[in-house]
């Protein structure tokens, strides 16, 4: 590190850079929508970005035509704007119509500039089996446009593109059997441990010290196997106990967090977990402290688990889907650190730089993690 | 200070990260947009279409500003506005030739050959004596490669439109052949010689000489070429293109960089603005910030299932990526559609840093049969 900022200047200037390039470069590129649909038994959950500039053309937003675009004059279009968007839009299921009502306004930035993204509400008489999808947005006045269409089904994803020389579709929706829709879970469970690299260092964190136990204010070489491997059993065993709780309760909605605190917590949690390996506190009862930190990554689960969309009728099967798998990414991770660091312990190597420096160094990127999620910036 | 930098920046880049957001404040500027005031003749003929939408000349005469308009914005939205003005014929077989022609033009431009062709070759029967159907037939005819058609078609362009306009044509159809140098002279003359011709055609003329002659490898005369359609259209986004692609040759990269500063909306400018940064060297974070940007732009538009800038993908998969094998896919998939001698160049690019010497060999016969000359790739050759 030399005493040096993790950040180097040229990080900052990447930033500064990417903003100028999304600012005032918007790119020129075709017209798009994109409409994403969360279905959940006969309920339709949907998110419709719409390019501000397509509708300041079709319909006019600009009231007083500075060409510059106001919050205040997209809000007095927003009634226009939902009723113009939701005549070009028809769902229907084999049972009939699914009528949809637009409920939130906010507006997100793409390459091509800013939209407005409409939050939408509605209903299937039944659970469908296929939608038909009758999209003429802009049909009128832009007939390159498109509607990038993205149904969200249980875990399960389907795309479209719709528009064009093809408005109307039919799209069969997967039937989802249980063990398909488990499966999908497991999985999700799983990568999710493999990309979280904040559970992956706490777990590495929990795990260096493993196989050494203190002696005398030092770390030695742990007598055996199996000694090792009761700690790593008790530490992951307590982990996975506490963070099943908390995300069952995150998911059930009995308990709701904040994401930016739940997020902050997990980064504190492997920041001490690190440095508890350098200058340790806790030692005895590290199951102790992966009971308690396991209680946050639990929220920290939920949140993920909430971005998949959880389909009401199967939530405890994708629930324990997901926690078999998150089980199953963290076995992964043991099987491979364990025998590393248990061949390794008896060197000096291992105890007086590997342990600790390692150690120093997730919390140190955990900090950094820290920085970013409390004071909500990123660092690159 | 540096702590207060670091803030600065970071809360500017989570302005720019993609997550829906509430405005701060009602005034907080959103977006700026096209003044409706700004554009009096647009909106009148709006106006007149809304009231009768089957009305063929003003249909006509819009969809033809918004044709003009996307080519000088180099702006796909506006083509996408003419081919609505244009509904009411659009999915007809028996539309009108002026209709023909425009669809031709809007079908040429989301790459469409085969379908644009057919338009044209209808017109070009029905109105043997006009000069822009054929024009537009010789262009379509030579960026795919069959540089014979091309040629007759520019024949009959010599006969019924100004001698420039029909040389330039010439040009451009045996710019991949033998008779470039030949047919380079006798653009160069008959410039000279034509002091009352258009700007665009003029521009037209210019650019091609100093494709040409960079091709032959008289880089002078290509740059003083370059200059003077610039001079004349320092806005044209294809002749800033083929002009950034000179000095990169040349390595000149600082002039690029200079060049293409305020033209980042166009993908093809920021490809350019992008292989300049890489060339300089030095400026890791702007290349980060500008491939970054533009992987965006490839990935949006994929998502729309687009296949018109698979020139520009493989040319930033292989340079600016490092990615050779998947730059080759892209080339050749290209190839497949275009056979401009950009496209020829970065196919061959493509097959030897991948390693894939059938598909170099493939091209180089490619280029023997058909005579192209470029010193580009001459030092390709094994």
């Amino acid at each position: 590190m030399r005493g040096r900022p993790i950040v180097s200047p040229w990080a900052l200037l990447i930033m500064l850079l990417a903003c100028l390039l999304c600012e005032p470069a918007r790119a020129h590129k075709p017209s798009d929508s994109y409409l994403t649909l969360r279905l959940d038994g006969e309920r339709i959950e949907a998110r419709w970005d719409i390019a501000l500039r397509d509708l300041d053309f079709a319909i006019g937003l600009d009231g007083n035509d500075d060409g510059r675009l106001t919050w205040n004059e997209l809000r007095a279009r927003r009634g226009a704007i939902a009723a113009y968007a939701l005549a070009r839009l028809h769902i229907a299921s084999a049972d009939g119509d699914c009528p949809l009502v637009a409920r939130g306004q906010l507006v997100d930035d793409h390459t091509d500039g800013a939209y407005t993204v409409l939050t939408l509400e509605g209903a299937c008489r039944a659970p469908p089996t296929r939608l038909l999808v009758d999209y003429r947005l802009f049909a009128g006045t832009d007939a390159q446009h498109r509607g990038l269409l993205r149904i969200d089904h249980g875990a399960v994803v389907q795309t479209a593109i719709l528009g064009g020389e093809r408005p109307r579709q039919a799209l069969e929706l997967e039937r989802v059997s249980a063990a398909r829709q488990f499966l999908a879970y497991v999985w999700h469970g799983t990568w999710h441990i493999w990309i979280g690299f904040d559970h992956i260092l706490f777990l590495v964190s929990l795990l260096l010290p493993a196989v050494l136990v203190r002696q005398g204010g030092t770390w030695v070489r742990a007598p055996d196997l199996r000694t090792a491997a009761a700690d790593v059993v008790k530490t992951v065993s307590a982990f996975t106990i506490a963070h099943s709780v908390t995300l069952a309760l995150a998911v059930l909605e009995v308990v709701s967090l904040p994401s930016r605190w739940v997020e902050s917590a997990i980064a504190l949690s492997v920041v001490l977990a690190a440095l508890n390996n350098v200058w340790p506190r806790v030692l005895a009862r590290r199951w102790l402290a992966a009971l308690v930190f396991g209680l946050v990554h639990g929220f920290g689960f939920a949140g993920v688990l909430a971005d998949l969309g959880l389909p009401r009728g199967a939530l405890a099967l994708s629930l324990l889907g997901f926690n078999v798998g998150v089980e199953l990414g963290q076995l992964a991770i043991v099987a491979v650190v364990l025998p590393a660091t248990f061949a390794l312990r008896g060197t000096r190597v291992y105890r007086r730089t590997l342990m600790p420096g390692g150690s120093l160094v997730i919390a140190l990127v955990a900090l950094a993690w820290l920085g970013e999620r409390a004071f909500d910036f990123r660092l690159a | 200070m540096r702590g207060v930098l670091l803030f600065a920046g970071a809360w500017l880049a989570a302005g720019c990260a993609a997550a829906p957001y509430r405005p701060a404040t009602d005034d907080t500027v959103v977006t700026t947009v096209a003044r409706r005031a700004g554009m009096p003749e647009i909106r009148q003929l709006q106006a007149r279409l809304a009231a009768a939408p089957a009305d063929l000349p003003t249909a006509l005469a819009l969809a033809r500003r918004y044709v003009a308009l996307g080519r000088a914005e180099a702006d796909p939205r506006y083509f996408g506005h003419a081919q609505a003005v244009l509904a009411p014929w659009w999915g007809r077989a028996d539309a009108p030739p002026e209709v023909r022609l425009l669809r031709a033009q809007l079908l040429q431009n989301a790459h469409q050959f085969s379908a644009a062709l057919a338009d044209l070759q209808a017109v070009t029967v029905s109105q043997p004596r006009n000069a822009e159907a054929w024009l537009t037939q010789a262009v379509v005819q030579a960026v795919q490669g069959d540089h014979a058609g091309a040629t007759a078609s520019c024949a009959r362009v010599t006969t019924l439109a100004d001698q420039l306009a029909g040389f330039a044509c010439l040009a451009a159809a045996s710019a991949n052949t033998a008779r470039m140098a030949a047919s380079e002279r006798l653009l160069a003359a008959t410039l000279e010689r034509s002091a009352g011709a258009p700007d665009e055609v003029r521009v037209w003329a210019l650019t091609l000489l100093a494709e040409s002659a960079a091709r032959r490898g008289a880089a002078g005369t290509s740059e003083r070429y370059y200059l003077m359609a610039l001079a004349l259209a320092p806005n044209d986004h294809y002749l800033l293109g083929a002009y950034a692609d000179f000095l990169l040759d040349a390595g000149r990269p600082a002039e690029v960089l200079a060049l293409l500063r305020a033209r980042h909306r166009i993908d093809a400018l920021l490809l350019r603005y992008a292989l300049a940064l890489r060339a300089a060297g030095g400026q890791r974070a702007a290349l980060a910030a500008a491939v970054a940007e533009l992987q965006a732009r490839f990935d949006a538009a994929a998502q729309r299932g687009d296949s018109v800038h698979l020139r520009e993908e493989a040319r930033f998969m292989l340079h600016l990526r490092g990615e050779p094998a998947a730059a080759l896919a892209l080339a050749r998939q290209n190839w497949q559609v275009q056979k401009e001698p950009a496209d020829l160049r970065i196919l061959l690019e493509a097959a030897q840093l991948a390693g894939d010497e059938r598909t170099a060999r493939a091209a180089r016969d490619w280029m023997r049969r058909n005579g192209t000359q470029d010193v580009m790739l001459a030092g390709s050759r094994p």
